[in-house]
Parts: structure tokens; sequence; C-alpha cells
């Protein structure tokens, strides 16, 4: 019998990333219900760490949740990202960063198969000439957008202003992490640590200063579903996986959640509100909920960004024990204020946690 | 053989997702939809393998093939390389273009996703939008979410001058040539052909019911029918 050389198999799961020059593409949901995700990650990367990154206003939704719903044919969205792909060559790039983790996950699919069916590929080709008249060059590099927060850690942790540490206890924050199921289940190889054992969040929280959580239903898809939440009728399934993994994680005690796939964070925040309401259920001490953040809130609390600049006014479940435990100062009058200061209203309270 | 199996060959998802199942049953175990739906991955593989049409039929006309949430979580497990998640993807479209999908009531959906996702791309360029997740129909977002919803450029602006614009950035909008290119393209690939048949096929069932309407002088399922069947759960399908 031979044996397994740990260092050998683990080399399977270094994700090569480029150190500059990238291609953004957004993602629906993120900025539909995180639109200071996509800011503070823009802010990070060209401002704290003087990359290039284009944001390009002509691409469009990959159609990756239509896809998954099964409305849209396999040709449409190949012949959509390379739409996307002509668009990066257009600009001169050839690095191209996802925000979403289902178009990470199609865009590395799509050429996987291309690869695997050079005929289909040259089928895609004729299709967006004839739809468009544009050409298109493959990516060098699909990464996503987490894989850069996670390569440019040290230097984020150089600039940091707080930790993920309870100052008022003095410990590090435990934080739960939850890896959105198309970053890595789809090609293991393609996520830093590969499916079993994803490092791409880990590894931002031991070096900012946080404790990982183990717990039994880590690796648990947070419900979504794709159609099991698009369609009303088929909730009960999203929101029960969801529960399944709160009920897990709670005896844990975390402090916060973190995920990389903008749909996971919205899930994993709203369910706990409709949990309460329902069941009058809360996963978090003194019968709070556990706030969620994505990691770009999180990269930017630690760097010392305002909160409500972050969105956290946006999220459901209230972060600000989490702001109250890191010994951040913020203002609370400002949450509400929209641009200029102009004071933009409030949401009804939520008196279920 | 036959006809069903043979169609289901040529969807290079299926050539990828299947190669030979052991019946070892790991994507059961290890799935989210079967966690809490009467689902089992690995009998529907095993029907599919068995090339049966009558059982494969069986399948395109029934509940259980629209359970899976394509999470993909049976995709790393698999100790044979086969894709439980692809070989759904191929028997849905399938279930699809041959009209079957009426017949269960999972399936009907289809026709809900069509008309709110579906057309969310074609007139904005985006699978989502702020202006279309309507509270009443999504209780769950919260009171935060009712807030967003009802002045969503006054919360966006906070966060940059891109919401409706032509600047990049969060929600901005997608310029005319852009989403002509988009709907070129669905025009091209068959995308359109696809969405027409959801409506063909389910202005069919709903004329059944007698839930029909005129829209531009054709004849298509109702909003009423489109409805029904985004809040219908006849609650036998969890275990």
């Amino acid at each position: 019998m031979g044996t397994t050389n740990n260092r050998y198999s683990w080399e399977r799961y270094q994700k090569q990333i480029p150190d500059d020059h990238f291609y953004y593409a957004r993602s629906c949901i993120r900025q539909n219900f995180f639109p200071g995700s996509e800011a503070a990650f823009l802010k990070i990367m060209q401002e704290e760490l003087g990359l290039d990154v284009l944001d390009d206003a002509k691409h469009t939704s990959c159609t990756g949740i239509g896809y998954h719903a099964d409305i849209v044919p396999l040709e449409t969205i190949m012949t959509v990202v390379a739409r996307q792909f002509s668009l990066m060559t257009e600009a001169g790039y050839e690095n191209l960063v996802s925000s979403c983790i289902t178009s990470f996950g199609i865009y590395t699919e799509i050429l996987a198969m291309w690869h695997h069916f050079p005929d289909l590929e040259e089928k895609i080709h004729k299709h967006l000439k004839k739809a468009t008249g544009r050409d298109f060059v493959k990516p060098k590099n699909v990464i996503h957008t987490s894989d850069l927060v996670f390569h440019f850690r040290d230097r984020i942790a150089a600039k940091a202003k707080y930790k993920l540490y309870d100052v008022i206890n003095e410990r590090p924050l435990n934080v739960v992490e939850h890896i959105g199921c198309h970053y890595s289940k789809i090609f293991p190889t393609n996520g830093i640590g590969g499916a079993e054992f994803p490092y791409v969040l880990a590894g931002m929280i031991e070096s900012w200063g946080g404790k990982v959580i183990d717990y039994p239903e880590r690796r648990h898809c947070c419900g979504f579903g794709f159609r099991n939440y698009l369609v009303q009728a088929n909730r009960g399934s999203s929101i029960a996986n969801s529960k399944l993994k709160f009920e897990s994680m709670a005896p844990y005690k975390p402090d916060f959640i973190v995920a990389n796939c903008p749909g996971c964070s919205m899930f994993l925040d709203k369910w706990q509100y409709t949990l309460a309401e329902m069941e009058g259920v809360t996963y978090g001490p003194d019968h709070k909920a556990i706030p969620v953040l994505t990691y770009e809130e999180m990269a930017g609390l630690v760097l010392g960004y305002d909160p409500w600049d972050l969105g956290l006014q946006l999220h459901q479940v209230d972060a600000e024990p989490l702001l109250q435990k890191m010994g951040i100062e913020y203002d609370y009058t400002k949450k509400y204020l929209g641009k200029n200061g102009k004071y933009i209203g409030s949401p009804k309270p939520c008196n279920c946690f | 053989m036959g006809k069903y199996f043979d169609c289901l060959k040529e969807d290079v998802r299926f050539q990828e997702g299947l190669s030979a199942c052991m019946n070892c049953g790991v994507c059961t175990a290890v799935c989210p939809a079967a966690e809490f739906y009467n689902y089992d991955p690995r009998q529907i593989v095993d029907t599919v393998q068995s090339g049966d049409d009558k059982k494969i039929e069986d399948l395109l006309s029934g509940e259980q093939i629209w359970y899976c949430g394509e999470c993909m979580s049976c995709k790393p497990r698999c100790p044979r390389g086969n894709t439980p998640g692809y070989i759904i993807q191929s028997l849905r479209t399938l279930s699809q273009k041959t009209g079957l999908f009426v017949k269960s009531e999972k399936g009907r959906q289809q026709l809900a996703i069509k008309r709110t996702v579906g057309q969310n791309i074609l007139d904005l360029g985006y699978c989502i939008h702020p202006t279309r997740i309507d509270p009443e129909k999504h209780p769950e977002q919260g009171p935060v979410w009712e807030w967003i919803n009802s002045r969503p450029k006054d919360v966006f602006d906070r966060f940059g001058d891109s919401y409706d614009s032509g600047n990049p950035g969060a929600m901005r909008r997608i310029d005319d040539q852009s989403l002509a290119e988009i709907r070129q393209i669905f025009d091209e690939t068959g995308g359109t052909e696809f969405f027409e048949l959801i409506e063909k096929y389910s202005a069919e069932a709903a004329a059944r019911m007698g839930m029909t309407e005129f829209v531009d002088g054709q004849e298509r399922a109702s909003e009423e029918y489109a409805d029904m069947v985004f809040t219908v759960n006849n609650g036998t399908h969890s275990l």
C-alpha cells in the first residue's frame, strides 16, 4: 500500500492568481442586495492596492440564474458568456474576475466544455459573430473576487485598522465561513483548497485575527437552489436547508457568518428574519440573530471603512452588535443618510429579534 | 433504447454527466434537495442509464426532476465521475422541448420563471432588479427590502452614481446597443424559441383549465395561471 504525500496532494488545490490587470464582471445578486460590497471591492483593489481593475458598463448578466433555473438554453448562455469575453478582449484584458459565484462556476464550466467539445466552441464563435458581429478570445485566467481578496490578504492585514477580535471579552471572533457551492464543487481544482477544504475565506479570517469555526454542516448548501427560491411555492426547501445550517452552527456561538457567494450572503441574512417571524427562533446569543457579512464588508471593516458606506444598513440582521465587539467607531445617526447627507427614510422596525 | 434516450445523448451535459453509475448512493447522501424532498438522484440516474424510454417519459412528465437545486454538491463526490445535476439539466431541457413539463405541478412553474427572470434578462439585461422584486411576492425579504424597494435610487446613490445611469457601477442601466446584442443572441441561439415553447405549452395547459387571455391577438396562459403556478404547492413533495 502506498502512502499519501500530503504536500503533493494539496498542490492540486493551489490556484495561480495573477497579480494585476483584471476585467471585472459584476453580479446580479451582489449589486442588487450589496451595492456597497462591489464599491468596496473596487476601492480596495484600485485605491488601497493600486491595481488595474476595469469596471465596464457594457457587460450584462451572464444569465446564470435563468440557466440554472432551466429557462435559458446552454448555447444561449455560452454565447452571452462569449460576448463578455469579447468585451474583455476589446478592452485589452486577459484576466476575468467575477463577483458572482454562479457566474464564476459558469465561466469555468463553459471553458471546460469547450475543451472537451471543440466543435461546440466553434459553433459559439459563429453564433456570436452572426448575432453581434463580435469575435472573442478566451481569458487566460478566470478567478473569483474572493480569490483576489485572499491573494492580497496580507497586504490588507498590513493596512488594518481593526482586527476580527472581540475587544470587550479579549478573544478572537468566532467566524462561520460559508463557501458558495459553485465556487469549488463544480471544479474543485479551480477553488483555493478544493471542494472539501476550501481555504479562500478561512485564509482571510486567520490573517485578520479571527478564529474559524468548524461545524457539522459546514459544507452544506445554503439552500438557494435557484427554482427552489425563485418560485414562492418552493421556498420551504430553500429555508429548510438554511435552517439545517443554523442549527448546526449555533452551538459553536459564532460572532458572525461570512460568505463568498452573494446569494448565500443574502439568504443566510433573510432566512434568519423569516425563521424568527415564523417560529420565533433565533440562533445568536440573547435572542439575537447572527450577523452575516460579505467578504468585501469584512475586509472593509478591517480597513476601517464606514459601516454605512459598506452598506450594512441594507442587511436585515443588525450588524451593530458585531461593530461594538470589534470596537469600531461608527455614527448611528448616519445610518439612513443618502447621497449628500440627505435623510432617505428608514425600514419599519423588526421586532422579531 | 428509444427516442427520449437518444435525445438526451445529444446534450453535452448528459454526455459529461453520465458515464456508468454503480448505484452507491453518495449523490443522494450529500444532496440538499434529497434532505427534504421526496427525491433520490441515485434512482434517477439508474432509471436514465437503463435507457428505458417509458421510464424516462415518466421522469419527464413527473415531479422528481424539478426538485434538484443545481448546487452540484453531487459532482465532486461521485466515485465514478458522474454528475446527476448535469443529467437533471438535460432531462429538464427535454421535458420543456417535448411539452411534458406541464404534466407536473413543479414543471408548470417554468412559466413563472420565464415571465420573471426571463423577462428581466430581455428587458433589462439583468436576472434580477430592485424594481422587480415585489415585497408582496417576497415577504421573506423583510422590512429592509421593503424600504429599499420603495426608494431604490435614494438607497443606491449612497454607493455611487450608477443606479439607472450609463455610468459603470451597481445597477447601471444597460445601454441600448448591449441590450440589442443580448436579444440578438437569444434569437440566434434558440433562447427566444425556447421561451416561446414554454409559453406555447403553458397556454395549452392553461386552456384546459379555462385560464387563458389574449395579448396582441395571441392566446396565452393568463396572469392568473402564472400566479397559480408560482404559489400552488399540493403538499405531497416533501418527505
